[in-house]
């Protein structure tokens, strides 16, 4: 314990030193409101520091090993990677649909900015504040703001670059967006990348987001996206993560939801070691509906840590968490759902599940949805389950002759498949569908079979990304 | 002879349900095990099956000559033992198809043979559909997920089409049938019927033995065979019910 406090401690003062001698740098980039905006949350870093495990919401996810390794914390793009070498991309269409990050830092190409003719804008979160600042100012941070959220706050004072995605209103974007955000460095990194993704009212857009590692290098990721969703707006939003086993990634992602507008959300974890996803859902007008679902692989020393937050803070909307893991040798994973039904928050329909299969007697699951409810006129359901492979099902499959391995495998895709199912862009799901069955039959390395199709870690980045499969 | 048990005691958590069974089947034989509930019959059928669960603390099994007690459950699904469940199991996210597929590709590789390409294999599970009746679109469902029983029941039929077992046995395949499904069910296993293959059919009431004509029927009672004989000891089962062989045992 004492160990633990030091960690976060030294990591503290780190920060609030590298903040004060860089705090004319980072804020010369801002607009006035998010010039305010970084002050405030590195005061309210500077007071919370940290979290450890004493806080209830880091409670069984203990951070002192990643916080406690040395970290090279670049906040300028150390060099600014050519786009063409980064992403060698086998296709035509790379300008409007795939955009990627290299160690934080948006990967220019030609236009760090690029405005597509139905009047979509896409690229760099640091250019959108220069030539875009009326947008960003309107939307930036003004979902992430809250004193308690010390790794949200941390990111909010020393980011510096992301992706920003405007979609006007009523555009429907006629393809997905990719989103890559690739690390690769020869040092152990802590990056600090934020996003910021607007959908007008009744705006279209199918987002699918990756996380991924590309050497064995030790990484901290604390990342943090804010998605605003318009009136009758909708999202179908994939957020991958195939990370190195000595990745730590804190993935912060907040959603607000416009009236009557629809948010289809999938996080897919299949390799990491230590991953949490913090994902907030507010409910801003009334008749929104979100989905949530999650997938998670784990095993070794893996430990996946899935919060949600959704705030039901107006009538009429409905929200659904599926989450389901599969837990093999070591591996730890913790979900806690909490659903806020505020009092004026009438006809409220909300489910939150989270499923586990535990393939050994030392992998570990803490489990806890929780529903906080202050209206009588609502539908909430809420159930965790945590298991082995069921006995029944075995038997049955290898009285057909299947043999136990492959009776085992079906089973544990089978119940992996309840999430795979729900993805709607069909080639995405046969990838994914691909992955997570070498990932279960423990052939997945991070870089091979990706929905990107890299090549091996050990190469020079050569992704061949085939769009007209996505 | 393909199936030899010799006073086999089995039982489940320290308690004995199968307390010396000796039973003969060979191929091109049906036979019939009935009895009062609780004697042991889904036990018998679970141990020749393989199912863990269960602990066989004495006696012989021999199947095809070798001894199947030693053989996993697979393996003895391989060899042909096919079990019909009395419950079948519900796995949602398994399709029909892919189980089936996956269950005759291991099956063939068992045999060394190359797995069925997809035509042919869509093909060969068309021509077992029609065989066993069913018309509904079953196959692209997950395995029982959803289904009546008699879907269910009927399904178990299907698959054991699918692969021609050796010694297929049903465990109260009947039960829960209304007379429709019964026929099915019983057409189902009379069309498999062969010289080379035995049938061991589970039943409470003699009702399914109209449709499948037995050639030996066996009373289990308190987990031994008590009493054997041909197809007519099932009618007077069915008229004086099984308390004079309590009587007779007592």
């Amino acid at each position: 314990m004492m160990n633990t406090e030091n960690n976060q401690i030294v990591s503290n003062q780190r920060f609030i030193g590298l903040f004060e001698e860089q705090k004319a740098a980072l804020l010369s980039a801002d607009t006035p409101v998010v010039a305010r905006i970084r002050e405030e949350a590195f005061q309210a870093f500077k007071k919370s520091g940290f979290p450890d495990t004493r806080s209830e919401a880091w409670r069984h996810t203990d951070l002192s090993e990643s916080l406690g390794k040395t970290w090279e914390y670049p906040l300028q793009p150390a060099s600014a990677p050519d786009f063409r070498k980064v992403f060698r991309c086998n296709i035509p269409h790379l300008d409007t649909a795939v955009i990627g990050s290299f160690n934080g830092w948006y990967v220019s190409k030609d236009v760090p900015l690029m405005e597509l003719g139905n009047g979509m804008i896409m690229g760099s979160l640091a250019q959108a504040k220069i030539k875009y600042p009326e947008l960003v100012d309107r939307y930036y941070g003004t979902l992430s703001q809250d004193p308690g959220e010390g790794f949200t706050n941390l990111n909010t004072a020393f980011a510096g670059d992301g992706v920003f995605i405007y979609v006007p209103d009523r555009v429907k974007s006629p393809k997905p967006v990719q989103v890559i955000n690739v690390i690769q460095h020869d040092r152990n990194i802590f990056l600090q990348s934020r996003n910021l993704i607007i959908l007008g009212d009744s705006a279209s857009l199918s987002l699918v987001h990756c996380d991924d590692s590309y050497n064995h290098q030790a990484s901290f990721s604390n990342i943090v996206t804010e998605i605003h969703l318009g009136d009758q707006a909708t999202l179908d939003h994939y957020k991958l993560q195939n990370l190195n086993n000595d990745s730590t990634l804190i993935s912060s992602v907040y959603f607000r939801l416009g009236e009557g507008s629809g948010l289809e959300s999938h996080f897919i974890s299949l390799n990491g070691g230590l991953l949490r996803n913090n994902i907030r859902v507010l409910f801003d007008r009334p008749g929104g509906n979100a989905n949530i679902y999650g997938i998670y692989l784990m095993d070794r020393k893996q430990h996946v840590d899935n919060r949600l937050y959704i705030d039901h803070a107006h009538p009429g909307c409905t929200s659904n968490e599926l989450f389901k893991g599969i837990l093999d040798e070591h591996a730890h994973a913790v979900f806690n759902g909490h659903v806020m039904v505020r009092r004026n928050a009438a006809k409220t329909d909300a489910r939150q599940t989270n499923r586990n299969i535990l393939l050994t007697d030392t992998a570990r699951v803490n489990s806890k949805p929780f529903l906080e409810i202050y209206n009588d006129d609502v539908k909430c359901s809420h159930g965790s389950t945590t298991g082995q492979l069921d006995a029944d099902s075995m038997f049955y499959l290898r009285q057909r002759g299947i043999g136990e391995d492959t009776a085992r495998m079906l089973l544990m895709f089978a119940f992996a498949d309840e999430i795979i199912a729900k993805i709607s862009i069909p080639q995405l799901r046969q990838r994914i569908e691909d992955m997570v069955k070498k990932r279960l039959q423990g052939e997945l390395q991070i870089c091979e079979q990706c929905v990107l199709h890299c090549s091996t870690p050990d190469h020079p980045v050569d992704f061949q990304i085939d769009l007209t499969k996505i | 002879m393909l199936l030899s048990i010799k006073d086999l005691h089995a039982g489940i958590n320290g308690k004995e349900i199968l307390k010396g069974v000796n039973l003969e089947v060979n191929k091109g034989e049906v036979h019939a095990i009935m009895g009062p509930n609780g004697t042991g019959k889904s036990t018998l059928a679970s141990v020749i099956a393989g199912r863990d669960v269960f602990e066989v603390t004495s006696g012989d099994v021999s199947y095809q000559g070798k001894n199947l007690l030693k053989m996993s459950v697979e393996e003895r699904a391989r060899e042909g033992i096919f079990l019909g469940f009395q419950y079948p199991v519900e796995i949602p996210g398994v399709s029909i198809t892919n189980f089936m597929r996956t269950a005759v590709n291991e099956l063939r590789k068992h045999r060394g043979l190359d797995p069925l390409p997809g035509g042919d294999f869509i093909r060969f599970m068309e021509e077992k559909k029609k065989l066993v009746e069913i018309t509904s679109n079953l196959t692209n469902r997950s395995v029982n997920e959803g289904f009546s029983g008699g879907e269910k029941k009927k399904n178990e039929i299907f698959q054991m089409a699918m692969l021609e077992p050796l010694l297929a046995i049903l465990d109260e395949t009947d039960s829960g049938l209304d007379i429709d499904a019964l026929r099915i069910v019983a057409n189902g296993v009379n069309r498999l019927r062969r010289p080379d293959n035995a049938f061991v059919v589970i039943t409470h009431y003699q009702r399914l033995l109209d449709y499948i004509v037995p050639d030996f029927v066996h009373v289990l009672f308190e987990g031994r065979i008590v009493k054997s004989g041909g197809k007519e000891l099932a009618l007077e089962l069915e008229e004086k019910g099984y308390d004079w062989i309590k009587k007779e045992q007592d």
